[in-house]
Order: structure tokens, then C-alpha cells, then sequence
């Protein structure tokens, strides 16, 4: 009885019931038909007590690793079971990937408020605060602070908005420039000074580049050494920051503007490419701001004394700027709410201007 | 204000290109506006000289010309009857534009009846330099072949347009642009002074100043037996080049100089002169009179007339009457050379809407002590080309004080502008302009010449060196950074519409900027304009008053996008409404719109609701650093929103931070939108002042409960109209240390459900901190929650 042949016999007999299997019962009927309690190999395990001890050392070993070599088939046949379900489960489960996912709004910021924070963090690295004042100003603010006087020339260059006259027969007006903002900041006596000044602004002027409002940046440095200078080099390093390139070439034209004086115009060379503008190439000088020491009549108004204080100012367009660097070619979209343009100029909220990870 | 080239050369000496004279007008501060220059607009046509003309073998009316051009011999076929052997004529190459024609000749020769022509020769008309178009040009002597055009016909000079700053007045003279250049360098000032011619007869007319404020001074003189007529070519050429017409040569004369010396004249004719000239006040319907411009006006008491006895005579200063003027038959004139107030000027201009060249002066300023000086320059020329006597001048009045002299350290002149000049380039600079500056010490004082009254200080002075001096020498320096660290300089305003742009964007709304100001009725919808916020002036009648919210024009846009084809737009402006006209009368509001629409998709999609317009207005406003836990909502919504799908986010009963909800469609209806909106507005002043950050950043410590929450879900039956806030906070009061979460899992009024009542069911959760909880602990707990939510909310837990 110690012939193992009859063993080898049974396990392919038994292997062959495990491999056709179909489902995990099945195989559960195998396991007990083999390994049960009155399985075939469990009944001949049960004779090893019967055995000689010589017999029982042939046959011992060989029952047990027949035991083991099926429990591992029985293992292996299951968990291929399991996947083979589990695969046609999943087959079952099988959707259309390429059908589109669910709509999600993409949202915008506005060109104009982006470039807004590209000044604000350009002028922040120069020591700059950002200023704000009321868009509904009087005329002294406005005009006579600023050295307008009443009833000159000067004043018919800004295309005023006015308000109805009040009971006194005194008129509000909308700011035309963002600098009221430079009395409000001076009056309140506090030097040194250095601000930008972004806003909204009026003139009573509609067409391809003008529109009825539109936003101006204004800037001021107020401190007891600031020159011409220092106001030609503060914009040239505004112009490369802004433009984001070294090669900016600049020129200041003398000019008039009654809250200045020495005044000037800025131009920079600059070549057109597509509808935005490359600074520092090519063979055309474009107006860009307008500059100038502040006027000792200005300093004056806001109780300063202006042998004592001294300083420059300018104001540009923001919306020219966004023109200028981001290649939109009518003023007028900007106020347009196309949302096709919004999504064309706008950019992502992700993006915050700053020195570190660039403008935009 | 324009000028001829040739017209400056009158006054400036100078070898200087255009190009040049162009670039020291630019860096003196004269803005250039625009060149036209003939030479280079025709450069393209040059003299030529027909060697030959025969007879076109195949056309009556073309000659075959073989013409000595710049480019060489060219045959060309020529249909002008004029054209013939020996003339001098105009050429156009091949490929030339011919603005007359608005077309370019073909680059390669055309065959005209099988003749090849290699050009043309043009017609005046057809070059646009004149009318003539009976034949070609047909130059009366011999030039050189290849002579520029515009040169042979003697009309080269470039014509140059400039920007005059209204501070400089003397730059609506070409004599003052010639001094300006001059003191650049680039050429000198040729003296042409303006010599006095003696009367031979006293002055018969008398002049009186009634109103010596308006005109100061007022100069005159007849001239008898005078010839008018037609002016010379020069004087016609020249005014013409500047755009005037010429009418007859007393009053081209008057406009010539007004341009050559920004001195403005006027002449009378003698005849019509009845007793003094008075310069005085209107006097209304009785000064009535018609203008040179043949309209007629009606002079106010603000407004300053020249009047005789009978008659009122015109506006002084800005333009003369009909009646007095003169004509081709006057002989005697009374000639006007007065000062006139800019500011009455300029008043009086605005309220007539006349804009004359003299207005134009006056009201920037004359040099007041050019009266004089402008009555002998006219007397000079009226007498060398229309004869007559003159007789003496009188000068009536005085001319106001001329500018007060200015100390001037020459410190100044680094001090503002970092350049640092030798004293004699500022004083060459200084008296190349007329000023006069004295003193060898470092303060100069500096007499200011009568035509600057825009100079009254340091700093004007100091422009002017440095402008001469030119800017470009300026050196740039970069403004040092402050030494010191500083805070963030962003303001909290700044960062809550800073923050509040960026939940919205990310939330898919698409940030807009859009006008200030709306229509009245518009705002109206929207509980009308502030006070004092109509515009006396508006832009056009759609915006006229300033915009009360800025839901308007969001909501007009939204359907401008809708009929464009855009799917679910959103649109979000953070900008100013306009509660009154005062400084703090303005409030920064981010305003969201979108439509409600759900879209079509696969997989299904839900129709936005109110709770999507709440859900954006919370997300902006905690963004913005609203404390969101503490924000009450209510039903109080104004009346242009859903009475019963809005509400308000606010701070205790006043301070309304927001509102939310469906826009009221009887609104949208008179706004012509369609379908159903929603909208918040979210009023970022009225969000608290953040407290003072005590410096350090650090957190407070983290609360991290170790034991697992435990939850629990009750369902109260309670009447309609209890608002499940209620019911919240009942249940969060039940124990505060315990419940950490409630929340609405649930609303039902269907079967089951009593008629006005609803079911709302809560989920509360407990966190316990110390040990877990029991289930005693658990049902107490439950208990409370169950009677403070029934006492408050007036319901019953649902069995």
C-alpha cells in the first residue's frame, strides 16, 4: 500500500475538476468532493493511522502535499474566478468616455482690472501706494486746486461732464482725470508721498478711441528731493516693467498742462505687431503719458510749501496701456460686455500679477 | 495752428532741414501735428520736355510724344490738345499715383490704339494742385527735366501744423515760433522791427473806455484815400497755405498779421463811423447787430461792444459787424488795435459760439503792449499797397501791468530738474527768449517780456531752460526704493474687490466693466438717481444720470449676449453706485448677474435657483472677509427683486451686506430681458473693518476632537412661513458645546404633510470631546433639540 501511483492519479483527477470549475460554487463542491470531510483525499488520510510506520513515512508526506498542492490549485482556481467575475462586472459597467463631460462656466477677469494690478504691483516694488478718490468731484479739486484758474483755456481740453447746479448754482463735476486725487492725498499733509492713483474718468467724447469713460493711473511723488530726473527714470522702469522688456527707448517732449510745470509728454519707440505694439524697436515714437514737476501753485494749494517740497506727477490711460500690451484694437469693447471678448481679453483668476511669477 | 514753411523763414534764419525744424519744434515742446509736404506727396512727378509731338497713326485726338523725362527718352501717347513739340510739361512715371484720378498708371507701358506710352503728363486737376484741366500743365519758361513739379510751379513750401499749449499765445504768431526756435539754435531771429509812421493829420476819431476792465487799451488811426482791392500773390498764396480765404487786401491784411504776430485788427470803414468809438458794455436788444459772420446777435451786459452813437459796431475782440466793415469801395478807415480781457472773451465767445481767430487770441492772451505796434505794422503795409495818408495814432488807456520780474536762484534749475547748467547757458537761454536776466549773483532777477504772461515764478522759469536746454539731455534715475520695510500697500477696499473678482470669476462669471452712468427711467426701476446726480451734459440721452446700482447695464448686457447666441453668460462688475454727490457718496458693489437656464446636457442638469444666486453672493462675500458665520439672511429684499425669491445677507437689523435672488420680472419686462434672472449685489463698503492684526501671524491652536460625531436626524412638522433659520438655530442652541453641524437634509409638503405646513428634517451632529456618549446622554440631547425647535419654531417633531 505504499504506491503512490494511485495518488498521482487522483490529484490530475482532481486538478481536472478544479480547472473546469465554471463558477466559485463549483469549485466549492471540488474542494469538498477532494478535501472535505469525506473527501477522497481526506478518507485516505484517514488510513495513515491503519499504516505501518514504514508505510506512514512513504505516504504521510506524500497525502499532506497533496492536501497543500490542492489547497494552492483551489486558491489560485478562486481568485481566477474572482477577477474573471469582476472583469465582467466591469465590462458591464463600460460607458462612453469620449462623451462630453458637464458644462462648467469659465470665468474672467477683466483686462482693465488686470492691468490695474500689474501698476499696483510694478509701483508697489517702488515704494507706491495706490490711492482712490470719489468719481463725482467739485471744481475745486478738480480744476482750480490743480491750477486750472477759472474761466481759462485750459479747462475747454477736457470735455467736462457736469451735474445739474445745486440750490447755490454750484456744479459737480465728474472727474476728468484721476488727479483730484493728488490734492485729497496732499491736503491731507502726510509726506513724503508716493502713490498711483487708478480710476475711472469722464469726457464728453465717443468715437473709435474715446469713449465717455474710460480709466486713467495717475502718479505722485511728493518728498523734498524728487526732480525730472528721477520722474524720467521712475516711468522708464515702469515701462520696461510693465512692457516686460530692457530695450525701451523713451522720449520726453516738452508740453503744457497746468498742474505741471516743467511739463512733458512721454513718447516710446515702439513698432506695431498685429494689433499690439512692440516698445523698443522699430521707427515710430508713440505718446504714452503725459509728466511733469507739480506744479508750485498745486504744492501751494494743498498747503505744502513748495521750496520745501517738491515732486512729479503723471497720468496715462489704463485702457490704452491693455490696448498697448494686449493687442485689442477698439477702446470701445472694452465697455461692450461681449462675452466672446470677455473670454478672448479676459484672464484666468488663477493669475495674480506679481514680481515673483510674472505679470500675466 | 498752421504756418508755411516759408512764412517762418521770414522771421528765423536758419540752413535747417524740414526735418530738423520738425524735430527742434517737437523737443521745444511746439507738438507736431501734421506736415504737408508738396515735395514729398509729388515726388513722384517731375518737369519734363516734349521733344517731339506727332500725330497717333490711329486717333485724331492723341499725339505720340517723345519726351526727355528724369528716367530718360520715353514715348508717350497724350490726348490733351495742348500737347506739342518744345513745351515744358509735368511727368508721371510708370506706376505712379495720380491722386486726381485716385488710380496708379500700370507698371509696364499700356498700348493705346497699339501705340506703347510709357507715362503720362498731367493736368493741374488731375495732380490736385489747381482746377485747370483743358490740357496738361504747360510750364511757361524752360526748367531742367527732372525739376521736382510742385518747385517749377512754385508750390513747394511745406505747410507745418502744430499743437499750441494754451499757455503759449505767442506761438499764434509765427514770430514767436521763429523766437522759440532760434533760442534752440537752430537758426537766428531776423530782426524785422516795426518802424512808426507819422501822421500827417491828427486823428479825427476819439475813442472812450467805458468799461476799462474788459478793454484796457485800445490804439487807433485813419488812413485816408485808401485803394482796396485785391491783395498780392504772396499775401493771397499765404493765406491760403494756412487755410484762410482771401477776401480783399484791408482785411487780408488784418488776418495776416494776426497770424504773423498773434496781434488781432480790425478796420473800419470811416464812413460809417458816426461821433466817438466807445468800447463799453451791451446793451441788449438795442445793440442788436449782425456779425461778419452774416449772422446776427444780440450783446448782453457781460459781453464788451465797440459801438459808436448809432450803431453797435461789433464784438470787441472777437468780431466786427457787417455795417462798418470794410469793402472793395471803402477809402477811409479807422483801424482797431486794442486789448480785449481774456476772460470776457472767452465768455462771450461761449455764449455766441462765435470762434473767430481773434476770440481764439484774445482769450489765451495778446501781448498787451502790442496795440501800438500792431496799428503801424497795418499802417506800413496799407499805405505801400493802397496809398492814402495816414493820420496820427492815438494809444487810449492803459495796457494792464506787463509780468513782474522774477528772482530766480539758477539753483532752481538742478533742484527741479537734476540738470546742472553753467549760469551762462541759462542766461542765453533766458534772454534768447526775451527775458531779461540781471544780477551777477546766484539769484538772478529776470524782467519777463510782456508776451509771457504765463511766466510768474521759478518754476516757469525753469521750464523754459530746461525745455530750450532739452529734455532728452535729462539723466534718467531711478527713484531709490524706501530703505525701510513697509507694509503691503494694498488698502482693504482694494483687497475685497481684489478677492471678491476672483471667487466670482472662479464661480464662472465673467467680469465686466460697464458705464457709470444710465437713463433716468432706467435707474427709476431701481429706486431712481441719487440727488444732485443728473448730468447737466450727458453724453446722450440713454446716459444721463449716474447709475444708482450697476444691475442695469449687467442685465441689459446679459440679453445683448443672449440674442448674440451666448449660452449661459455671467456676468460680475465690481464698481461704483451713486447714492449722493458727496465725496462719501459713492460705494464699491460687486454685482453678478445670470440667467436662469439650465442648459442641455447628457447626464441631466439643474435649473439655478435662488439658492445659486445666495450660494454666489456668500462665496464673494467670505472672500471679501465678511465674517459669513454671523450673516442674517431675511426676506427684505427691495421692491425690484422677487418678493418671494430674494432676500439679504446682513450684520443685525441695519447694515444690509448684500442682496440676492430673482430679479422682479415686471423689471425685467420694462428692460426688455427675457426669461427669468438672477442677481446679487453685494455692497463691499458695508463689510465691518477687519480688527487690527495683533502682528504675529501665528493660528490659535488646532481643535481636532479625537472621538468620532455622532449623528442624528429629526423631522419637524412646522407651519409655512417659519423660515428654517429658525429651526437652525433652535437647534444649535439646544447645546452649544456639543452640536457642532446642523443641517437641512430635507423639505416636504406633499402627502402626508398638513395643509400650511411643511416637513423640514435636520440633520444635527455631536462631537464629543471628552469620552464617548452614552445613550442617555444622547437621548438628552435629542430631547432638547426637540424642545427648543418646537418652542421656537412653533412645530412638532413628525412622529
Amino acid at each position: 500500500m505504499t504506491d503512490t501511483s494511485n495518488l498521482d492519479t487522483l490529484e490530475a483527477e482532481v486538478r481536472s475538476q478544479i480547472d473546469g470549475a465554471a463558477d466559485e460554487a463549483a469549485l466549492d463542491a471540488v474542494r469538498v468532493s477532494a478535501l472535505g470531510k469525506k473527501g477522497s483525499v481526506s478518507l485516505m488520510m484517514r488510513e495513515l493511522g491503519k499504516m505501518s510506520p514504514e508505510e506512514r513515512q512513504v505516504m504521510g508526506p506524500a497525502l499532506n502535499g497533496l492536501k497543500t498542492r490542492l489547497n494552492d490549485a483551489l486558491e489560485a482556481r478562486k481568485a481566477d474566478l474572482e477577477a474573471r467575475a469582476l472583469d465582467a462586472a466591469l465590462a458591464s459597467e463600460t460607458v462612453d468616455i469620449t462623451l462630453p463631460v458637464r458644462p462648467e462656466p469659465q470665468g474672467s477677469l477683466h483686462p482693465i482690472t488686470q492691468v490695474m494690478e500689474e501698476l499696483a504691483v510694478i509701483f508697489a516694488d517702488m515704494g507706491f501706494e495706490v490711492a482712490e478718490g470719489p468719481d463725482v468731484e467739485d471744481d475745486f479739486h478738480n480744476f482750480t486746486a490743480l491750477n486750472f484758474p477759472p474761466g481759462h483755456p485750459a479747462r475747454d481740453t477736457q470735455d467736462t461732464f457736469f451735474m445739474q447746479p445745486d440750490e447755490n448754482g454750484e456744479r459737480k463735476v465728474l472727474r476728468t482725470h484721476t488727479s483730484p486725487v493728488q490734492i485729497r492725498t496732499m491736503l491731507k499733509g502726510k509726506t513724503p508721498i508716493r502713490i498711483i492713483v487708478p480710476g475711472r474718468v469722464y469726457r464728453c467724447d465717443w468715437d473709435q478711441t474715446h469713449t465717455p469713460m474710460f480709466h486713467q493711473v495717475e502718479g505722485l511723488v511728493i518728498d523734498r528731493e524728487a526732480n525730472m530726473g528721477h520722474l524720467k527714470g521712475t516711468l522708464l522702469d515702469f515701462i520696461a516693467a510693465f512692457f516686460e522688456t530692457d530695450q525701451v527707448e523713451a522720449r520726453f517732449r516738452p508740453h503744457h498742462f497746468p498742474f505741471t510745470e516743467p511739463s512733458a509728454e512721454m513718447d516710446v519707440r515702439y513698432e506695431r505687431v498685429g494689433d499690439a505694439v512692440k516698445v523698443g524697436s522699430g521707427d515710430k515714437w508713440m505718446e504714452i503719458l503725459g509728466c511733469g514737476m507739480v506744479h508750485p501753485n498745486v504744492i501751494r494749494n494743498c498747503g505744502l510749501d513748495p521750496d520745501e517740497f517738491q515732486g512729479f506727477a503723471w497720468g496715462m490711460g489704463v485702457d490704452r496701456l491693455a490696448m498697448l500690451k494686449y493687442g485689442a484694437p477698439d477702446l470701445r469693447d472694452f465697455f461692450n460686455s461681449d462675452k466672446r471678448w470677455l473670454n478672448h481679453y479676459g484672464f484666468s483668476p488663477l493669475l495674480q500679477a506679481n514680481l515673483a511669477t510674472g505679470l500675466s | 495752428m498752421k504756418f508755411p514753411l516759408s512764412w517762418l523763414k521770414y522771421h528765423l534764419e536758419t540752413d535747417a532741414s524740414l526735418e530738423e525744424i520738425a524735430e527742434a519744434m517737437t523737443m521745444a515742446g511746439l507738438e507736431i501735428e501734421e506736415i504737408d509736404n508738396p515735395l514729398e506727396k509729388f515726388a513722384d512727378f517731375s518737369v519734363c520736355h516734349v521733344i517731339e509731338a506727332v500725330q497717333h497713326p490711329d486717333a485724331d485726338k492723341l499725339r505720340v510724344c517723345r519726351v526727355a523725362t528724369k528716367d530718360g527718352e520715353k514715348q508717350i501717347v497724350c490726348g490733351a490738345p495742348n500737347a506739342r513739340t518744345g513745351m515744358y510739361a509735368v511727368y508721371a512715371p510708370l506706376g505712379a499715383y495720380i491722386p486726381g484720378l485716385d488710380f496708379a498708371l500700370d507698371k509696364k507701358p499700356r498700348k493705346i490704339r497699339g501705340v506703347e506710352s510709357h507715362g503720362m503728363m498731367c493736368s493741374a486737376r488731375e495732380l490736385e494742385l489747381g482746377e485747370d484741366h483743358d490740357g496738361i500743365i504747360d510750364l511757361p519758361e524752360p526748367f531742367e527735366v527732372g525739376t521736382p513739379a510742385v518747385v517749377a510751379l512754385g508750390m513747394a513750401d511745406p505747410v507745418i501744423d502744430f499743437e499750441v499749449t494754451p499757455n503759449r499765445p505767442d506761438w499764434l504768431g509765427v514770430r514767436g515760433i521763429a523766437r522759440d526756435l532760434a533760442a534752440t539754435g537752430i537758426g537766428t531771429l531776423k530782426t524785422h522791427d516795426i518802424e512808426n509812421i507819422p501822421g500827417s493829420f491828427p486823428c479825427p476819431v476819439t475813442v472812450e473806455l467805458d468799461w476799462p476792465e474788459a478793454c484796457p487799451v485800445f490804439a487807433g488811426r485813419v488812413i485816408r484815400g485808401v485803394k482796396n482791392g485785391e491783395s498780392p500773390d504772396w499775401l493771397k498764396k499765404a493765406l491760403k497755405a494756412i487755410g484762410l480765404r482771401p477776401i480783399n487786401f484791408l482785411a487780408d491784411i488784418t488776418n495776416m498779421i494776426s497770424y504773423d504776430r498773434c496781434r488781432p485788427l480790425h478796420v473800419y470803414d470811416l464812413a460809417k463811423l458816426d461821433g466817438p468809438i466807445r468800447a463799453r458794455r451791451g446793451k441788449g436788444e438795442a445793440d442788436r447787430f449782425e456779425a461778419l459772420d452774416n449772422k446776427e446777435y444780440v450783446p448782453g451786459e457781460d459781453q464788451c461792444v465797440i459801438a459808436d452813437d448809432t450803431h453797435c459796431l461789433g464784438f470787441g475782440g472777437i468780431m466786427g459787424g457787417t455795417y462798418s466793415g470794410v469793402t472793395s469801395e471803402t477809402t477811409d478807415v479807422f483801424i482797431e488795435s486794442a486789448w480785449f480781457d481774456p476772460q470776457t472773451t472767452r465768455a462771450t465767445g461761449k455764449a455766441t459760439g462765435i470762434d473767430s481767430d481773434a476770440k481764439y487770441r484774445f482769450e489765451r492772451g495778446v501781448d498787451p503792449a502790442s496795440p501800438k505796434a500792431g496799428i503801424e505794422q497795418a499802417s506800413e503795409l496799407i499805405l505801400k499797397f493802397c496809398g492814402g495818408e495816414a493820420s496820427e495814432t492815438i494809444v487810449v488807456g492803459e495796457p494792464p501791468a506787463p509780468p513782474a520780474d522774477i528772482e530766480f536762484p539758477l539753483a532752481e534749475v538742478k533742484r527741479l530738474t537734476g540738470l546742472d547748467l553753467p549760469r551762462d547757458e541759462i542766461v542765453r537761454i533766458l534772454e534768447a527768449l526775451g527775458f531779461a536776466p540781471k544780477g551777477e549773483g546766484d539769484v538772478l532777477t529776470v524782467g519777463v517780456p510782456s508776451w509771457r504772461m504765463d511766466c510768474t515764478q521759478k518754476a516757469d522759469l525753469v521750464e523754459e531752460v530746461a525745455r530750450i536746454h532739452g529734455f532728452d539731455k535729462l539723466d534718467a534715475v531711478s527713484l531709490p526704493r524706501p530703505p525701510v520695510r513697509r507694509e503691503a500697500p494694498a488698502t482693504v477696499m482694494q483687497l475685497r474687490a481684489r478677492y471678491a473678482r476672483r471667487a466670482l470669476a472662479g464661480r464662472g462669471y465673467s467680469e465686466t466693466v460697464t458705464w457709470s452712468f444710465c437713463e433716468t427711467k432706467q435707474a427709476a426701476l431701481f429706486g431712481g438717481h441719487g440727488e444732485g446726480l443728473a448730468l447737466e451734459n450727458p453724453i446722450s440721452s440713454e446716459l444721463d444720470v449716474m447709475r444708482p446700482t450697476a444691475l442695469i447695464h449687467l442685465l441689459t448686457a446679459l440679453q445683448a449676449n443672449a440674442d448674440r447666441g451666448q449660452a449661459d453668460p455671467r456676468l460680475f462688475e465690481v464698481g461704483p453706485v451713486y447714492l449722493t454727490d458727496k465725496p462719501d457718496g459713492q460705494r464699491l458693489v460687486a454685482t453678478g448677474v445670470r440667467r436662469v437656464e439650465a442648459g442641455r446636457h447628457w447626464a441631466g442638469t439643474r435649473m439655478p435657483d435662488v439658492f445659486d444666486a445666495k450660494a454666489d453672493a456668500l462665496a464673494a462675500l467670505a472672500a471679501a472677509g465678511a465674517p459669513a458665520d454671523s450673516l442674517q439672511v431675511a426676506a427684505e429684499a427691495r421692491e425690484w427683486w422677487h418678493p418671494g425669491r430674494s432676500g439679504v445677507l446682513r450684520l443685525g437689523p441695519k447694515n444690509v451686506l448684500a442682496e440676492f435672488g430673482e430679479i422682479h420680472p415686471g423689471i425685467l419686462k420694462a428692460l426688455d430681458i427675457d426669461g427669468r434672472v438672477l442677481a446679487f449685489e453685494i455692497v463691499l463698503d458695508n463689510i465691518p473693518q477687519p480688527k487690527k492684526a495683533s502682528g504675529l501671524k501665528a493660528r490659535g491652536q488646532l481643535d481636532r476632537a479625537e472621538l468620532l460625531p455622532v449623528h442624528r436626524d429629526f423631522a419637524f412638522l412646522v407651519g409655512k412661513d417659519v423660515p428654517a433659520d429658525t429651526l437652525i438655530r433652535a437647534a444649535k442652541g439646544a447645546d452649544k458645546a456639543l452640536i457642532s453641524d446642523v443641517t437641512v437634509f430635507d423639505v416636504y409638503d406633499g402627502k402626508g404633510v398638513p395643509d400650511g405646513q411643511v416637513s423640514l428634517a435636520l440633520e444635527v451632529t455631536l462631537q464629543p470631546r471628552e469620552k464617548t456618549l452614552t445613550d442617555e446622554e444622547i437621548d438628552a440631547v435629542a430631547a432638547a433639540i426637540v424642545s427648543k425647535v418646537e418652542k421656537a419654531s412653533g412645530g412638532t417633531l413628525r412622529g
